[in-house]
C-alpha cells in the first residue's frame, strides 16, 4: 500500500482490520482503515463483527498445543499405530 | 449400524487442541495435561474395537480422557495416602479389564456435559472443526498461540499474502458460525 493514498477498497479495509485484530497493522493503516470505516456501512460490520470475534476469544481462555509438542505426539501416535497393525 | 469411522492417523490434527483444552481446565498444568491426552491417544488405539460408530469419534475419545482424569486424581490421592481407592466394575463378565477397554458408552451425556457444551470454550471448538484444517491450524497458530507471521509462514512454508487470505476466511466463518451458535 503507498503512502498518501486516502482512498482504499474494502477489501483492503478488511486486509487492515484483520492485521488491526492481532496489532500488525502500522499507525498510517490504522488512520485510512478509520476514514474508510466513515463512509463504508459494510466494512463498518466487518469491522464490528472481527472485533467481537477478537474479544470472544480472548475471553473464553481457550489453549491449544504448541507445534513442536503436537509434532512429537504425532511421532508417537504413528509408532504405536504401526505397532498395531503389524 | 455405524454412521462414525475411525481414524487415529487423524486424530492429532483433529482432536488434540479440544482435548487439551479439555484437560487443562480439569488439570491446571499444561504438562499433566498433554501427557493425560497422549495417554488417550494411545488407549484410544488399543481400545479401537470397542468404538461401535454410534458417538462420534471425537465424543468417544473425550469419554475416554475423562476417565484418564479420574484416574488421575485417584493416583496423587493415593500418594498422599489419604484416600483408599477401589474400583468396582458392575459386571462379574469383564472383570480385571482395563478401564480403556471398558469404553463404550455413546449415549455418555450428563448433566455435565450439556452444561459443558454451552461453554464458550466449546462453541469455538465446535466452530473450529467446521473450518477446513489448513484455515483452523493457522487461525489457531495466529489467534491462539499468538505466533507471528513470519513464524507461521516459515513453519507451514506459505507467503504472507497466503496467510492473511487464510485468516481472512477464517476470520469471516467464525464470526457467522459464533454468531449462529455463541453471540
Amino acid at each position: 500500500m503507498s503512502k498518501f493514498k486516502f482512498k482504499i477498497k474494502c477489501d483492503e479495509a478488511n486486509h487492515v482490520c484483520d492485521k488491526t485484530q492481532y496489532e500488525d497493522a502500522s499507525l498510517w493503516e490504522k488512520i485510512i482503515l478509520s476514514l474508510h470505516l466513515i463512509y463504508c456501512r459494510a466494512c463498518r460490520k466487518y469491522s464490528k463483527n472481527n472485533a467481537t470475534l477478537t474479544e470472544t476469544i480472548a475471553k473464553s481462555e481457550i489453549v491449544c498445543l504448541e507445534k513442536s509438542c503436537k509434532d512429537a505426539m504425532k511421532k508417537d501416535l504413528d509408532k504405536a499405530i504401526r505397532e498395531v497393525s503389524n | 449400524m455405524p454412521n462414525h469411522v475411525i481414524d487415529p492417523n487423524q486424530w492429532i490434527d483433529r482432536y488434540s487442541d479440544y482435548l487439551y483444552n479439555y484437560t487443562i481446565s480439569r488439570v491446571n498444568d499444561s504438562n499433566i495435561a498433554q501427557d493425560l491426552v497422549q495417554d488417550t491417544f494411545f488407549a484410544g488405539l488399543k481400545s479401537m474395537k470397542n468404538f461401535k460408530g454410534e458417538a462420534s469419534e471425537r465424543t468417544w475419545l473425550i469419554s475416554i480422557l475423562k476417565r484418564k482424569i479420574i484416574d488421575y486424581y485417584r493416583k496423587i490421592n493415593s500418594n498422599k495416602g489419604k484416600a483408599e481407592v477401589r474400583i468396582n466394575y458392575s459386571d462379574s463378565e469383564s472383570e480385571g479389564d482395563w478401564l480403556e477397554e471398558r469404553v463404550a458408552d455413546p449415549f455418555d451425556k450428563t448433566a455435565e456435559d450439556t452444561m459443558q457444551n454451552t461453554e464458550l470454550g466449546d462453541a469455538i471448538y465446535n466452530c473450529l472443526e467446521k473450518l477446513p484444517p489448513k484455515q483452523a491450524e493457522v487461525f489457531k497458530m495466529k489467534t491462539i498461540l499468538g505466533y507471528e507471521t513470519e513464524v507461521i509462514c516459515n513453519e507451514l512454508n506459505i507467503t504472507a499474502s497466503n496467510l492473511w487470505v487464510i485468516i481472512h476466511r477464517a476470520r469471516t466463518a467464525m464470526a457467522d458460525c459464533l454468531k449462529e451458535n455463541w453471540f
